[in-house]
């Protein structure tokens, strides 16, 4: 089977996120690989020590991402691709997507497996779109898969209850929390890491021009979410209280 | 200059820190008061190539060097005083003298188990006369026809009791000066007449393994004597080299793990209407453990990239540890100090920081031994 991983380098989620002028502080931060696509390189390790293949993980990014992308071949990838994407201007989704369309659509991809949501810009657009533009199936939140004879079983996370389907290759699917245990890159899979093939191309070399992968967003503002100011805590009588928590709401909190 | 670690170095250090934070960290309170051996996260460790690092992938290892090894015993100590100092004795003490030192069957027959992490290795070096003064060493070995008999007595060894085998100093002669000929030999742990014991109370690292040996007439085929039989001495001394190392890197751990709780601390914990981490006392505290322990990462990483770069580094190694294991307790002292009351409690793990963070100034040669070594090698009269 040919299975390929769609990744992102994100900032790690034990960071604080800091803005300066409207943009998001990056220097001395540490970052990882978005935890939703761990649990989609495990799958994709999985699926293939099952089925057989060749699992390829591919990232739109700078070469930051090397390290992240090594670290997915050492949990046991075979090879990578990262795809450039340095001169696009204000790429976003969108920019992604087509990125990895015009990648795609020169593969024959059996499965391709992604996050639910990457946890920095947490839209969850990249991989339904991919598979929109791709003209294949796809099926999002998936927290177990079995495939068999070019077909997939597949229960899928539906805010908590369970949806089970059973859908044809080729497949996006996008991977959410419960999927699986991501493993520890062991350390002579970091060392065999190493010498696996990364390969790097750019937007040339899938024969796309800037503007047509330009974003179609506009990001108007950045800030943080307000402090958290101290709780008030009632007293009194339990039926006085619930009358003030009442008129609270109703006055100063303008819930209800 | 070039400060930075590789990518391989920096995947290493990550995983081990994801590793030992999710595995070993919430069982550290756990084992420090049962004084229980986490022998399931050893076996976890080798599964993941963490006792094989430094050494090469034909015997087991996992072909790192000795940086990336120095970063997993940090993060490792980080997390838990007494699985790294089971694993730094296991790595540097236990299977470094075999890879440095042991003949090809050697290293195929007792490294290898150890690189895969199947045994952990130990080192029985110090006896109730002698440690660092190792003229003293008592136990002796006599040749009586193709077998060494060894008589004596070890104390303190670090993992003996999940040893397969484990690393024998012993007196074999005099040499053409008169003094002890020392030899190294590898003994069986199951050898007829060998008897470990672990019935010592510590005051820190109480989880890891600290056993007594005692020999009676334990016999050890001619071959397993452990390199040179005429250079046991300078071979324990290199061992000891790199072993300072590896104890300075797991001070660092136990400093930083105090000081981010300090700092954590003292970003949450109000008093007279303010954060304590405001007030100037508690600003200099932080500053002066920040810097310290900074200063003790940069000669920690010098000391593990000299030996990597096979240059000397015996004074570097001796910098190293003094510095590190001095700071790490200052470090865990202030921070106790900083959490008051409730740093007193063993609920907020720094009084077991401090108890374990003790030993790193004792353990592998004290601080005045590391001042002896350096006063030696910046060439003050003998």
């Amino acid at each position: 089977m040919n299975i390929y991983v769609i990744m992102k380098r994100t900032f790690d989620t034990e960071e604080k996120i800091q803005i300066d002028s409207g943009e998001i502080v990056e220097d001395g931060a540490e970052f990882i690989i978005n935890p939703y696509d761990e649990y989609a390189i495990e799958e994709a390790i999985q699926l293939r020590d099952e089925h057989g293949g060749e699992v390829t993980l591919v990232s739109v990014g700078d070469e930051e991402a090397e390290k992240q992308i090594r670290t997915g071949l050492a949990m046991g990838a075979d090879k990578a691709v990262l795809i450039e994407d340095e001169d696009v201007e204000n790429g976003d989704q969108f920019s992604t997507e087509a990125i990895l369309a015009a990648y795609f659509k020169d593969q024959e991809a059996d499965i391709i497996l992604g996050g639910n949501i990457a946890v920095d810009g947490g839209s969850g657009q990249v991989g339904p779109r991919l598979a929109e533009n791709l003209g294949i199936n796809h099926v999002t939140s998936i927290v177990n898969i079995e495939i068999e004879d070019g077909k997939a079983k597949i229960e899928r996370d539906v805010e908590g209850d369970q949806e089970f389907i059973e859908i044809s290759l080729p497949l996006l699917v996008t991977a959410q929390q419960g999927l699986n245990e991501p493993r520890y890159p062991s350390l002579p899979g970091i060392m065999k890491a190493k010498k696996k093939p990364l390969e790097t191309l750019d937007l040339d070399d899938l024969d796309l021009d800037e503007d047509e992968v330009e974003g179609k967003t506009n990001t108007v503002e950045r800030y943080l979410p307000p402090e958290k100011e101290a709780g008030k805590i009632l007293e009194g009588e339990i039926d006085d209280q619930v009358n003030e928590l009442v008129s609270l709401l109703k006055n100063e909190a303008k819930v209800i | 200059m070039d400060f930075s670690f590789s990518k391989e170095q920096l995947m290493i250090r990550d995983m081990v820190r994801d590793f030992a934070q999710k595995e070993i960290a919430p069982i550290a309170e756990e084992i420090d008061r049962t004084e229980r051996f986490p022998i399931e996260n050893f076996k976890k460790m080798g599964e993941l190539g963490l006792l094989g690092i430094p050494f090469p992938e034909e015997y087991g290892g996992s072909g790192g060097d000795t940086l990336s090894y120095i970063l997993a015993v940090e993060e490792i100590g980080k997390a838990c005083g007494s699985t790294g100092l089971s694993y730094a004795a296991a790595v540097s003490l236990g299977a470094s003298p075999l890879y440095a030192f042991g003949t090809e069957e050697q290293k195929k027959e007792h490294l290898v188990p150890l690189a895969k992490g199947e045994s952990l290795g130990a080192f029985g070096l110090t006896e109730p006369n002698a440690g660092s003064d190792a003229g003293g060493t008592r136990t002796k070995a006599e040749l009586k026809g193709d077998k060494y008999v060894i008589n004596g007595e070890k104390c303190w060894i670090t993992n003996a009791s999940f040893a397969r085998t484990v690393i024998v100093t012993a007196v074999t002669g005099k040499d053409d000066r008169g003094k002890n000929k020392i030899s190294a030999f590898i003994v069986p742990t199951d050898s007829p007449g060998l008897t470990i014991r672990s019935e010592y109370e510590k005051m820190g690292v109480r989880g890891s393994n600290t056993t007594e040996l005692v020999l009676e007439d334990v016999e050890v085929p001619e071959e397993d004597i452990l390199g040179d039989p005429s250079k046991g001495f300078n071979q324990f001394l290199y061992t000891l080299d790199g072993g300072r190392i590896s104890i300075a890197a797991l001070a660092l751990g136990i400093g930083k793990a105090a000081y981010e709780a300090a700092l954590q601390y003292s970003n949450e914990r109000k008093q007279f209407g303010k954060l304590i981490g405001s007030f100037q006392a508690i600003q200099f505290k932080l500053a002066d453990m920040a810097m310290e322990l900074e200063l003790a990462s940069n000669m920690v990483y010098k000391a593990a990239w000299l030996k990597d770069q096979k240059k000397p580094f015996k004074k570097e190694a001796a910098m190293a540890k003094l510095f590190a294991s001095e700071s790490a307790t200052r470090a865990c002292n202030q921070a106790l100090q900083i959490h008051g009351g409730y740093g007193y409690m063993r609920e907020y793990h720094i009084e077991r920081y401090l108890r374990d963070a003790k030993l790193m100034e004792i353990g592998e040669g004290t601080s005045e031994i590391q001042r002896l070594v350096i006063a030696r090698e910046i060439g003050c009269p003998r």
